[in-house]
């Protein structure tokens, strides 16, 4: 009955690989993005929403 | 431009992405370092609990079993209710929260069926059995990955908003149907111990770390929610930038 310890660190350990995964590709694509926003700034590339505001104002 | 947001309500200012963005820049840093506190304390409160009598050490497995599967439920009730948003208020962000969504429920469900197996194999000795729960919780899976691909599979998101948000709001049927599986049919499964009439059949000392570490990974869904919400949107702010330069480009007026 006390030999159950691998099962537990088993489901222990699958869930900190999978949600370490999951944070882990929510990361990288947090800095892709924001890189691609920046080289697109950085080119003066503008949303047309803003381009709009800025001929507005 | 600032007069005209301050003047909507703050709900309505919600809808505004880039209102969303400052927001969710704020948020952020305190959900996260809440969630590393409320999951440390429950993962210290989890393996203090003692072992159960019949269970041995295995009752482990409950606390983070439950949550998963607790929040499989959840999140795919919250892309629901985003389908909603964008059938019938076609709110900006619906489609946003639906898509970022979805690969976080499918992680969660999948994580609900691993540690339901490892749980099975030593207490049922069986790894899986096709009884109603697990056979729902598995459709379940699967519909996650069908909204996932659907989502992927268009480059422009106004067109796979309109499918996605009818193939979730379908697929909602299953959630009843999961959480009442155990009561309609014979199941393997035990029955609903926690949330059901009557109140809890748990002992305080697997409840209140169940409960703490519950409350942690809902509190790791919402944190890790808004971060694939504010990708999407830089994501879908990029396209149209790169749209912008092309154009730009095509008409020899590079700026």
């Amino acid at each position: 009955m006390m030999s159950h310890t691998g099962f537990v660190l088993a489901s222990y350990g699958a869930a900190i690989i999978v949600l370490a995964a999951l944070i882990g590709w929510i990361f990288i694509d947090q800095r892709s993005q924001r890189q691609a926003l920046q080289e697109l700034e950085s080119r003066g590339v503008r949303r047309r929403s803003e381009t709009k505001m800025d001929n507005a104002s | 431009m600032s007069d005209a947001v301050s003047k909507t309500g703050r709900w309505i200012d919600l809808a505004n992405p880039t209102r969303f963005l400052s927001l969710a820049g704020g948020i952020l840093p305190w959900l996260g370092g809440l969630t590393v506190l409320v999951l440390a304390i429950g993962f210290w409160m989890s393996m203090n609990a003692p072992d159960d009598y019949q269970q041995g050490s295995t009752v482990k497995i409950m606390f983070i079993h439950v949550p998963f599967a607790w929040l499989s439920m959840m999140c795919y009730t919250i892309m629901s209710v985003a389908a909603l948003g964008t059938l019938v208020w076609r709110h900006p962000l619906a489609d946003v929260s639906a898509k970022a969504a979805a690969p976080i429920g499918a992680v969660f469900t999948a994580l609900a069926l691993i540690t339901g197996s490892l749980w099975g194999k030593p207490m049922w000795g069986t790894w899986w059995v096709w009884d109603a729960r697990l056979i729902s919780v598995f459709v379940l899976f699967l519909m996650y990955l069908g909204i996932i691909a659907l989502t992927r599979a268009m480059d422009d998101p106004a067109k796979s908003a309109k499918a996605t948000a009818i193939l979730t709001l379908v697929g909602f049927i299953n959630i009843p149907i999961i959480k009442f599986s155990v009561d309609w049919w014979n199941t393997l499964h035990q029955p609903a111990s926690v949330l059901r009439m009557g109140g809890s059949t748990l002992d305080p000392s697997y409840l209140k770390p169940l409960l703490v570490m519950a409350i942690g990974f809902t509190l790791l869904f919402f944190t890790l929610h808004m971060m694939a919400m504010r990708n999407e949107i830089w994501r879908r702010r990029v396209t149209a930038m790169r749209r912008v330069a092309a154009r730009s480009a095509d008409r020899g007026t590079v700026s």
